[in-house]
């Protein structure tokens, strides 16, 4: 039981983390078309920035170290995505294959680029006292940060549902998702949602960035690449621009990746969530939902 | 008399989606009051000739509106200079409410018709919260063509085949809200049910290949056999 309890909300911390990338991932391909190679990059971007506001306010506690790291790296990451917009993706939004070049050659540009700058190793984040302990729950000890991680998901999808259902923006967005041409034709300047939601996706990978150095303990170059993989797969198996789809779709495959992973061989749990995402090609080829929130 | 004023002034347009050159130099002037039917068979760009003078297509040529160049503006900038499109699949959003559509439609500085849109289409008061993807053909419509006569400061509506497999009642009930709304605003229509089109338009412009073929009155084209026959390939003329 206490095992169980263990992998169920570990994988319910990977999937929090799948899901802060994957909204962002899943709403800019609903309304723009656009397939961000680069996210990331973002990703990777603000936890480095987090990390480097944290080690220059190194003379204050703990807790504001962390939460000033996760401020810069909420605000390095939508600024990071805001300019990857505006500069590289608004003048190719026709051409699908010049995007797709270009976020894959940032991407690599921005790892090989943090690489030069702060090297291979791994980076050590200064976590309050509180957050290294466990705490106990159905006689498993979990860790804090799993929690944390999971608490910061849980208020990312309530703010994005509200944004979506609540706000004129989020019409648009949700609109957009459905019929770009339309809305442009209601005389609404699509554009503006396009820097919107890449800069909201840019944020919240960021917040991942930085949550998934909490959740590990460590930053390093290639986890947003590799975090970026599973991520696609949730936004496919969740369905393209929904965020509700993809909120259910992380939590699915983060803990069937903890669980497999820990009761079958190596690798086995990584190789169930492509096979998982086969599956849902196959049978449901528009994934969990096919609404756009 | 003076002659009426020219809303929209069409010029050489041309059209090319992938190789084909689907218009060809297409130009004409829709006069402001009443309703002008652009008119032709399947396939000769009635619809490409809306969505060209909106921006929805690349094209050359020109586009004006009261006078004022509209060819370089982004779709939305047309639309809020007061052009309206109501598309010829209705183009609804499935995933959004009834009044989260009109909602969307609403533009900022512009007053809202809710009372005429209320007054003409009673149901989508009624059907507010229901998801526009969930209401019939006709219904859909209405929220169409209440998205285009919300704002009043429409100039002119844009309306693609509004009756197109719509049942017989409420293909009337469409033709009454098109009189209105004609009262209000101009509309460019098109509309293959010939007889729709003959009961209300004054002026229209006949498209073939691409081509305008002919400009003039409605009962000029339809009270002639022959016209009508080399213009729009009737057997008969004349129907209503």
């Amino acid at each position: 039981m206490t095992t169980i309890a263990l992998l169920l909300i570990t994988g319910l911390g990977l999937g929090a983390l799948y899901f802060l990338i994957a909204a962002g991932l899943s709403l800019i391909w609903g309304l723009m078309r656009v397939l961000n190679f680069a996210h990331g990059a973002f990703f990777t971007v603000a936890a480095y920035a987090g990390w480097s506001a944290s080690g220059l306010a190194g003379g204050a506690s703990p807790e504001v170290q962390w939460l000033l790291a996760l401020a810069v790296a909420v605000l390095a990451g939508g600024a990071f995505a805001t300019l990857t917009e505006v500069l590289l993706i608004r003048p190719l939004y026709t051409r699908h294959v010049g995007q797709v070049l270009v976020t894959v050659g940032l991407a690599l540009a921005t790892i090989s680029l943090v690489q030069g700058g702060f090297g291979s190793d791994p980076k050590r984040l200064a976590l309050p006292a509180w957050m290294t302990g466990t705490i106990a729950i159905a006689g498993a000890n979990i860790p804090t940060t799993r929690l944390v991680v999971i608490a910061f998901a849980l208020a990312v999808f309530a703010l994005l549902i509200f944004f979506l259902r609540r706000t004129r923006f989020g019409l648009i967005v949700r609109a957009g998702v459905e019929n770009r041409a339309m809305v442009q034709a209601l005389g609404i300047d699509v554009q503006r949602a396009f820097t919107l939601v890449f800069a909201i996706g840019g944020a919240a990978a960021g917040l991942a960035g930085m949550l998934a150095g909490t959740y590990y303990g460590t930053i390093d170059p290639g986890r947003g690449t590799s975090m970026l993989i599973f991520a696609f797969i949730v936004v496919i198996i969740g369905g393209l621009g929904s965020v509700t789809g993809s909120a259910v779709a992380a939590i699915v495959v983060g803990v069937l990746q903890q669980f497999l992973n820990f009761y079958g061989a190596a690798g086995v749990g990584d190789f169930s969530v492509v096979l998982l995402l086969a599956v849902v090609l196959l049978v449901r080829p528009g994934g969990f939902s096919g609404s756009s929130t | 008399m003076s002659a009426p004023a020219t809303l929209l002034a069409v010029r050489d347009l041309n059209v090319y989606l992938a190789e084909s050159h689907i218009l060809q130099g297409v130009s004409f002037d829709v006069v402001a009051g009443g309703i002008t039917g652009l008119l032709g068979r399947n396939g000769v760009g009635k619809t490409t000739t809306l969505r060209g003078i909106l921006g929805l297509v690349p094209r050359t040529g020109s586009v004006t509106l009261e006078g004022a160049e509209t060819t370089k503006l982004p779709t939305h900038e047309i639309v809020r200079r007061g052009v309206a499109y109501v598309p010829e699949d209705r183009d609804v959003f499935a995933g959004l409410t009834v009044e989260e559509n009109l909602r969307l439609a609403e533009r900022a500085g512009a007053p809202h018709r809710y009372d005429l849109v209320y007054e003409l289409f009673p149901e989508l008061q009624q059907r507010a919260a229901q998801k526009a993807g969930t209401l019939s053909g006709g219904q859909q419509q209405m929220v169409a063509l209440a998205r285009a006569l919300l704002n009043g400061d429409n100039r002119i509506l844009l309306i693609d085949e509004p009756t197109k497999g719509l049942a017989p009642l409420v293909v009337r009930h469409v033709v009454d809200a098109l009189r209105r709304a004609a009262e209000i605003a101009t509309i460019l229509l098109v509309e293959q049910n010939l007889s729709v089109a003959h009961s209300l338009v004054r002026n229209v412009i006949v498209l073939d290949q691409g081509r305008v073929s002919f400009t003039g009155e409605v009962d000029h084209l339809m009270g002639d056999p022959a016209l009508a026959r080399r213009h729009l390939g009737l057997a008969t003329a004349g129907s209503h």
